[in-house]
């Protein structure tokens, strides 16, 4: 039971690797790229702590082998702000609505938030709740991450100031 | 927790794949969506020497009319199912029951075909495909078959596919224009399976009853299609008294596992009001 070969687009760069078939996704990320923003937080398929965008859609990257991604499109939250390390809308209104407490939820949370933006650019309260009902957090009570997602939601849609 | 280890193959098409699953035998496992499968794989519930991953296989894909019936990929995800128009139109209580499913990303991995294959009786899909009387199109080795919704159910993980055979597609002629669905589930939170659920597809003919399909969800072994139930609605006009026997003769058939979710006669109890409840849902919407 050799290694397989696994090529993946992460945040815009091609890489390549050796795994094991039975190497999870999350895991190839976290140990084998190093990307630890993604986290373990059940590895039971529940919580959503390393959910990232596979291919354009929310995924657990618990529950897929790194195998099976294999020539797909990744983003994880380390790919969410801007190269120059500028924060990301999202990023920004968690930051001013407390949004996070201990912030363990908070990278597959706001990675979550970031494709729920893409395919629904103005969503009512309970469109992001229900949105974001894969994705569990023990600390904030939600209200604030609802409020921070509404924030970004509007900040993103709102026609760019026209530049002097 | 990590699985056991295993050789992985991704095979272009359904023949290539038969052809991986005739060699490997009972030592190899299709593996679709993964998500019911990875947990138990896990959990050491699973521990298959060899994967057969179908994603790449394009006969498998998408949602489509074939002489007046709706024929759905069994790698259709529950995501695409829930954004298809066709059924939405067509057979709506399929969304329905699909946005009951889990939470966005379980839903954007978990497949139509692996919902109804994996043969957990806390599967939503297979009630479903049964109050619908589809037929689920299978290849194997010796050719194609179809087996019934309803009598592809054996016992719990157990199901009329054979070693080495593929689910292909899941076909579904198209209820009338006007008839009445309802998928009733309860759970305790998003991302459980229901503590007892109902489907409900009825057709109504001037305050008649003409047709009903009742099934259940995750109160026995298997799913349960109940056939007493659905005829205690026909040539009635779903009054309090035909709702209240079609429950009782649901509630007949119920044999539900103690666990979590409630012990034998709560869930028994929580099956019969979601009987009445996608009775109730299912009226309202039928129309004529
Ligand atoms: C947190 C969580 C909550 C969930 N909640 C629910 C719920 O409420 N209701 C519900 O219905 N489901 C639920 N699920 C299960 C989910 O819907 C699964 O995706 C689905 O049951 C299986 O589909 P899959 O494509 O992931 O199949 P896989 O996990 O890949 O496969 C499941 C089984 O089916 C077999 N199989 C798959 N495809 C085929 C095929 N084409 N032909 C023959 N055999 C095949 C596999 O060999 C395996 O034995 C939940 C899952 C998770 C992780
Ligand atoms: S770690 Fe993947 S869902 Fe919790
Ligand atoms: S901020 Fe602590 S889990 Fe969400």
């Amino acid at each position: 039971m050799g290694k397989t070969h696994v090529k993946l687009t992460v945040n815009g760069r091609e890489v390549e690797g050796l795994a094991e078939p039975r190497t999870l996704l999350i895991h190839f990320l976290r140990d084998e790229l190093e990307l630890t923003g993604p986290h373990i937080g059940c590895d039971t398929s529940h919580c959503g702590a390393c959910t990232v965008d596979l291919n354009g859609k929310s995924i657990k990257s618990c529950t897929i082998f790194a195998v099976q991604a294999s020539g797909a499109e990744i983003t994880t939250i380390e790919g969410i702000s801007g190269a120059d390390g500028t924060l990301h809308a999202l990023q920004d209104a968690f930051k001013e609505h407390h949004g996070l407490q201990c912030g363990f939820c908070t990278p597959g949370m706001i990675t979550r938030a970031y494709r729920l933006l893409q395919d629904n650019p103005n969503p009512s309260e309970e469109e992001i709740r229900f949105g974001i009902s894969g994705n569990l957090c023990r600390c904030t009570g939600y209200q604030n991450i609802v409020k921070a997602i509404q924030t970004a939601a509007r900040e993103l849609s709102a026609p760019k100031e026209a530049a002097e | 927790m990590i699985p056991g280890q295993f050789d992985y193959h991704r095979p272009a098409s359904v023949s290539q794949a038969i052809g991986l699953l005739a060699e490997f035998g009972e030592n190899a496992r299709i593996v679709a969506g993964g998500h019911s499968l990875i947990p138990m794989m896990k959990l050491r519930m699973a521990t298959p020497d060899h994967l057969v991953d179908i994603q790449d296989i394009p006969e498998l894909k998408g949602v489509r009319e074939d002489a007046g019936a709706l024929v759905i990929g069994a790698l259709v995800t529950q995501t695409e199912l829930i954004a298809s128009e066709l059924l939405a139109e067509k057979c709506p209580i399929l969304r329905e029951t699909a946005l009951q499913i889990a939470d966005p990303q379980v839903r954007n991995a978990g497949t139509i075909g692996g919902n109804v294959a994996n043969g957990d009786p806390g599967n939503d899909m297979p009630a479903v495909m049964q109050a619908l009387a589809a037929t689920y199109d299978i290849a194997g080795p010796n050719g194609a078959r179809q087996v019934a919704a309803r009598d592809f159910y054996e016992a719990a993980f157990l199901t009329a596919l054979k070693d080495g055979e593929i689910l292909t597609s899941i076909r579904i002629a198209a209820p009338a224009a006007g008839h009445g669905y309802a998928y009733q589930k309860q759970k305790r939170k998003i991302g459980d399976y229901a503590t007892a659920a109902a489907a409900v597809i009825l057709e109504m003919s001037v305050g008649t009853c003409s047709s009903a399909s009742l099934a259940l969800t995750n109160v026995g072994d298997t799913p349960l299609y109940a056939a007493a139930a659905s005829q205690a609605l026909v040539g009635t006009a779903l009054d309090e008294t035909a709702i209240g026997n079609a429950v009782a003769a649901a509630k007949d058939i119920t044999d539900p596992a103690a666990d979590s979710r409630g012990p034998k006669d709560f869930r028994t109890y929580v099956a019969g009001v979601m009987v009445k409840r996608a009775i109730e849902t299912a009226r309202s919407r039928a129309t004529a």
